[in-house]
């Protein structure tokens, strides 16, 4: 078991972000470990504009903003980068376990920063019945097959959410080729940002129902159909107002949970309904010594925030290990 | 002359045990299914309960065979095939003491059947053994024998055994006719995918088919009627909740809403019981999710809705109250295994040897193979396996180091391995490895698995499918 001073896991713009900050806190051993074979985490499959406007007062795509953060990480000898390196085993009492093609490490870390992301809630947590057909796909799935594979899911879609990554990847669809029937949202109102509603649903056409949800998904191989109806404040379905919509596709946009099992393994209290972090502020867990920040301590709706905050995350860890030294 | 000696329709779990069971003796043999991939009908959603035989009416077929093969998945099976077959036992819980003489008296059935160390226990010993159980429950018969297993896995260790022994194994091949030999020579001419296979027995397996392929052969006249089940998966953070396989008293059509331990970790609450005339109707409902709910928190309270991770139904093949299994004389050479309703998972290897004693009745020569292979190696998991393990595989194939899917902790290498086993579709690596069941349902590792499925099979992106022909995942490729 080697030992090292700080040991970061996840390499998306929250633990670069935190890695440079301990950096320039004085850390001088840190190790971020990134399952991924490149660093940037969730950004390199978002390649639409809108990134950095407060951090860089500039508007950059997902990857350009990762790339400045990679370019720094790349130029500090103190932070060592390891790649397709998959962290399998977090104890209370700081020891790390990681796999990567040919290696299993283990090392005992001084400090730990947690910069794991979220992922995306399901059609199965909301839940919907029906059947289970090809051609539902997580919307941030969607978004990875057609911006880093070119691959495309579908001829006709309807989305089921409008959040920020299903309101994005109704334009994405449309200017692909694909016909985009319909955004379904049970809410009064939309939960992506304004500006996503204007310039990816209104400057095309996409009709957003709100107040209404999907009762049902039909297909026996492929998606066939969807059965859509409006609810009441409630939430209770309106007799009479049901109706269908033929797709091929759909896509799964309902909001993202933080991704803290490593956290939980360890033994820090969880909150089970967010499955965030408990802790006495942003970026503390539970067990001193170990800290979460970016997507994993709270699902943030920009990235401009995760780097700012998990900046502090990268500070709080430098003094606990100075307060250690000392 | 026949091509075959015995033609099994059907590569379920009752086609795969009969087709391995067979593939012990000198016999020319052919295994069809009509799906992509073994393991695609009834046998892939079920509970993955190994019955210990209770519950069953003392005279009747699928008791007796049940309890037999519970006891060759405990004896012989579970280490042949290097099965994950795990003997957690089973409760059988009364909410009103008053239901006493119930409990005593599917004591006193399964005795008579062959069930061995039947008890009944009370709140006390409940409180020990099973403490997460409800304030209602008062007491419960404890059934040890019980136990459960991965049901797809098992369908495909008996099939790659069978196939080690020289089984010929052809999916895709939906039979549509069947012929009897011309000139009165005893046999039949099934047509399959537009080819013609010869036959001297036939074995019809065809689950919710099972009906039509007997008719198509000429046989017996019977209706199979679907009866649907949905079931309810949770999370594995609630792995724990319980110890045993939990059963309230059975209604006269189901065994009714139990709370399930599953071999991969998850729980899992269901199933409903509900006729059904349509044989495709897999989909779930709000009604069925409510019921199950209801039925597992009052044995179970603190199971919430928000615990559920994944969902499916399941069609029982039922006909009547018992299974059909026997030779028509109708159409000599034709053996039907129909109407293998719950427990016939449990039930698939005493199935298989009576369908063999049957074939062997009518004719058919069994000449043991002096080189038949008994056993067939497990695959890796690496999360049944400690790390320690896990350090010396990669040590041998690095690829095992390289993890595709992130919740249930897949590599790359048993990826790889699902596919050189026979995976062909997202569906049949996912039921030979879990990668895409976890918590993210594939969101991160779908992409990844199709590349390494194209890398495998040489196919185009296009190409690529859930789950056979018409499930295709993506329409159009951007270069
Ligand atoms: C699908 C999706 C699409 C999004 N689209 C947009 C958008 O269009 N615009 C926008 O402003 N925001 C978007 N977001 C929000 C975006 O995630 C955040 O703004 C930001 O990227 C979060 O940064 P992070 O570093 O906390 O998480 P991530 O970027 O998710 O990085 C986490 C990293 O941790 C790694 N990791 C996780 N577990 C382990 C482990 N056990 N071992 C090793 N490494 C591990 C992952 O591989 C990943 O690289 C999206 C989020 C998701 C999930
Ligand atoms: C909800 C539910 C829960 C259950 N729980 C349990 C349990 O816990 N324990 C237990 O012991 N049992 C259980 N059962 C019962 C068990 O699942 C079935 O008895 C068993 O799977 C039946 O297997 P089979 O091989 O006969 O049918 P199948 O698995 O359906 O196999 C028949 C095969 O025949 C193929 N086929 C059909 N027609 C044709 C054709 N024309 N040409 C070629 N191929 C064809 C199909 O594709 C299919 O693969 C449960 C069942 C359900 C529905």
């Amino acid at each position: 078991m080697t030992k090292r001073e700080l040991v970061i896991v996840g390499g998306g713009p929250a633990g670069m972000a935190a890695a440079l900050a301990a950096k320039e806190s004085g850390v001088r051993d840190i190790l971020l470990l990134e399952r991924d074979q490149h660093l940037g985490g969730i950004l390199n499959q978002c390649i639409h504009p809108g990134f950095g406007l407060h951090r860089f007062k500039a508007e950059l795509t997902g990857p350009e903003y990762a790339d400045r953060f990679i370019k720094m990480v790349k130029d500090s000898p103190e932070i060592q980068v390891s790649l397709r390196s998959f962290v399998v085993k977090l104890t209370g009492d700081k020891k790390i376990s990681y796999l990567k093609p040919g290696a299993l490490e283990e090392i005992e870390a001084g400090a730990i920063i947690l910069a794991t992301g979220c992922r995306e809630r399901t059609r199965e947590m909301i839940p919907i019945p029906g059947s289970r057909p090809a051609g539902i796909y997580p919307a941030g799935l969607a978004q990875k097959m057609i911006n880093m594979e070119g691959w495309i899911p579908g001829k006709e879609a309807v989305i089921v959410g409008s959040g920020d990554i299903g309101l994005i990847m109704a334009r994405r669809m449309v200017l692909e080729g694909m016909k985009v029937k319909a955004v379904i949202e049970i809410q009064k109102t939309s939960r992506g940002l304004v500006r996503n509603v204007v310039q990816c649903l209104e400057d095309y056409g996409i009709p957003l129902y709100l107040s209404h949800k999907i009762t049902k998904i039909y297909g026996a191989n492929r998606v066939e159909k969807v059965g859509v109806v409006e609810v009441d404040e409630n939430f209770n379905e309106k007799p009479g107002t049901g109706f269908e919509l033929s797709c091929d596709t759909v896509l799964i946009s309902v909001g993202l949970i933080p991704e803290n099992e490593l956290l939980e393994m360890a033994g820090a209290a969880i909150d089970r309904v967010t499955n965030t972090p408990v802790g006495p502020e942003v970026n503390l867990t539970s067990i001193p010594g170990i800290f979460a920040c970016g997507n994993a301590a709270k699902v943030y709706d920009l990235v401009d925030w995760v780097s700012r905050d998990s900046e502090k995350a990268g500070k709080m860890a430098a003094e606990y290990l100075g307060g250690k030294a000392l | 002359m026949s091509d075959y000696d015995v033609l099994i329709i059907g590569a379920g779990i009752t086609g795969a045990a009969i087709a391995r069971e067979l593939s012990k003796f000198k016999l020319k043999i052919l295994l069809l299914d009509k799906e992509a991939e073994p393991a695609f009908g009834v046998s892939k959603s079920n509970s993955g309960i190994i019955h210990a035989g209770t519950q069953n009416p003392p005279g009747s077929l699928k008791g007796r065979l049940c309890v037999e093969g519970n006891r060759l998945m405990r004896e012989e099976m579970a280490k042949d095939l290097g099965l994950h077959f795990i003997q957690c036992g089973q409760l059988i819980v009364i909410f009103d003491l008053k239901d006493l003489p119930e409990l005593e008296k599917i004591r006193l059935e399964g005795e008579t059947l062959g069930v061995e160390d039947l008890r009944i226990v009370d709140r006390l010993w409940l409180n020990a053994h099973e403490p997460g159980l409800g304030p209602e429950v008062q007491a419960a018969l404890y059934v040890p024998s019980a136990g459960i297993i991965s049901p797809y896995r098992f369908v495909y260790a008996l099939v790659e055994n069978a196939v080690r022994n020289g089984v010929e194994l052809k999916t895709s091949h939906k039979v549509t006719a069947i012929k009897r030999l011309k000139g009165g020579e005893p046999g039949f001419e099934v047509t399959a995918a537009r080819q013609v296979f010869r036959t001297r027995f036939l074995v019809n397996a065809a689950g919710l088919f099972a009906d039509e392929v007997s008719a198509l052969a000429g046989g017996a006249d019977f209706k199979i009627t679907p009866r649907k089940g949905e079931e309810y998966l949770l999370d594995k953070k609630r792995e724990h909740i319980a110890n045993h396989i939990i059963f309230p008293l059975p209604t006269p059509d189901s065994k009714g809403i139990l709370i399930i331990r599953t071999s991969d970790g998850n729980p899992m609450i269901g199933p409903t019981a509900h006729a059904t005339e349509d044989k495709g109707d897999l989909s779930t409902t709000d009604e069925g999710l409510a019921e199950v709910l209801a039925g597992a928190r009052r044995m179970m309270p603190t199971i919430s809705k928000s615990d559920i991770i994944a969902y499916f139904s399941g069609l029982r093949p039922v006909c009547g109250h018992d299974f059909i299994i026997r030779h028509e004389d109708k159409a000599p050479g034709l053996v039907n295994v129909a109407g293998i309703q719950s427990p016939g998972l449990t039930a698939a290897p005493a199935i298989a040897n009576h369908a063999r004693d049957i074939l062997a009745d009518n004719g058919l020569e069994l000449i043991p193979r002096k080189d038949f292979h008994r056993n067939r190696e497990k695959p890796v998991h690496l999360l049944q396996i400690p790390l320690s393990k896990t350090r010396e595989l990669i040590k041998k194939e690095p690829a095992y180091g390289d993890i595709v899917c992130r919740c249930e902790m897949v590599s790359a290498q048993e990826i790889r391995d699902a596919i050189k086993r026979g995976a062909r579709t997202l569906d049949g690596v996912k039921f030979r490895t879990r990668a895409q069941s976890g918590r993210c349902h594939g969101g991160f590792c779908t992409t990844r698995i199709v590349k390494i499925m194209q890398e495998e099979l040489g196919l185009p992106v296009e190409e690529i499918t859930k789950r056979g022909p018409g499930s295709e995942l993506i329409m159009d490729e951007r270069k």
